[in-house]
């Protein structure tokens, strides 16, 4: 796969598409064990992202990502927009002056996304966050040379789906503990329809 | 006489502004800003906070005292953004005790250290004597 300016416009819109068509779906999730506005919180900064990029030129990836990392972290709110802004940030700062990126080089830059997640939220793997679809689909994607959209996506909705069975560490949900097991977490819902969405966006065979 | 600043995050405007209105009542010096709400919704946002610690830094220093969840996240992130931001500290500490105990100490004139740890002993200062 290679990763251009225009197929990493097409996925993000795809992400709005998928966060609209699942804002009810992601607040009834985090009213179960949170505060209830994790749909709501990402509809609107990803409705401002896919504004942005309707009106913006961008020459790099780079700068592409900075944009997103700065609308998220404006427009977001809660934990999630500190999140996934220090995640596309953080993913800009890795491709520096890169107007395409091999397979390689992009997850390199979602490694380097999960790293600034992890030092910014200090969750780990199993703390029942974003984190547990994250961390796993990296790793996926690093460790192979031929993925298809396919594998890319069923592995973030298996990972996303065993978030239920956990016990959350971190976020609002910790405040419930042994009760917040038997519910989805919400960031990892939505972390799940980020990379869900990337699948689409490589759909045609390999990424 | 300097005196230490503070700042007062919290997901509800209400809660900060009535918290702010309390302290000055008993310590009117201390330069406090507040953080709250997002547009009059709950919640907490980077760049509010930012403004906030910018409105009354100084190098005397700021402690920030904050309420729930990503209160903290976007706190670390406001202060990532502010320069001059050697002397600036997150209270591990109850929002409305922690500040009113951190207010009081900075009225005196103390150094940043001293107010930090007076808003952080609230979390074990006993409120109801024992018997
Ligand atoms: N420390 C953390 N590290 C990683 N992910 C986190 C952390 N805290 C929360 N999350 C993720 O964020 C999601 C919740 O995002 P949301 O936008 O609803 O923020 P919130 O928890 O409501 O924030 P707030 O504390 O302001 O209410 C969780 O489902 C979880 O996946
Ligand atoms: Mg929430």
């Amino acid at each position: 796969m290679t990763l251009t300016v225009e197929t990493a416009i097409k996925w993000l819109h795809f992400v709005n598409e998928e966060i609209q068509a699942n804002k009810e779906y992601l607040t009834d999730l985090d009213q179960a064990i949170g505060d209830g506005d994790h749909g709501l919180n990402m509809a609107r900064g990803f409705q401002e992202v896919s504004l942005k990029l309707n009106t913006a030129n961008y020459n790099d990836l780079a700068s592409l990502f900075k944009d997103v990392g700065m609308t998220l972290l404006s427009k977001v709110g809660g934990a999630s927009g500190p999140l996934y802004g220090t995640a596309f940030m953080r993913l800009s700062m890795a491709l520096k002056d890169k107007s395409k990126a091999t397979q390689s080089e992009f997850s390199e830059g979602l490694q380097a996304a999960l790293n600034g997640l992890k030092m910014r939220g200090k969750a780990q793997l199993g703390d029942k966050t974003m984190i547990d679809v994250w961390e796993p689909v990296v790793e996926f994607l690093k460790n192979h040379e031929q993925v298809t959209g396919k594998q890319l996506a069923d592995l973030a909705k298996e990972k996303m789906e065993a978030t239920k069975d956990i016990e959350a560490k971190k976020g609002r949900a910790a405040y419930l503990g042994k009760r917040s097991i038997g519910h989805l977490d919400p960031g990892a819902v939505s972390s799940y329809l980020l990379f869900s969405s990337l699948s689409r966006t490589f759909s045609e065979g390999e990424i | 006489m300097d005196f230490v600043s503070l700042v007062l995050i919290s997901h509800s405007e209400e809660i900060v502004v009535g918290l702010k209105k309390l302290i000055n009542q008993v310590q009117p010096n201390v330069a406090i800003a507040i953080a709250g709400g997002v547009d009059g919704e709950i919640g907490t946002n980077v760049f509010h906070i930012k403004e906030a610690i910018e409105s009354v830094h100084s190098e005397k220093g700021t402690v920030v005292f904050f309420d729930l969840g990503s209160a903290l996240l976007n706190a670390e992130m406001a202060i990532e953004m502010v320069e001059g931001n050697e002397n600036i500290r997150i209270a591990d500490a109850p929002l409305l005790e922690g500040a009113y105990f951190a207010a009081v100490e900075a009225g005196f004139g103390h150094s940043l250290r001293e107010v930090v740890a007076s808003g952080e002993a609230a979390k074990s200062f006993q409120k109801v004597p024992d018997l």
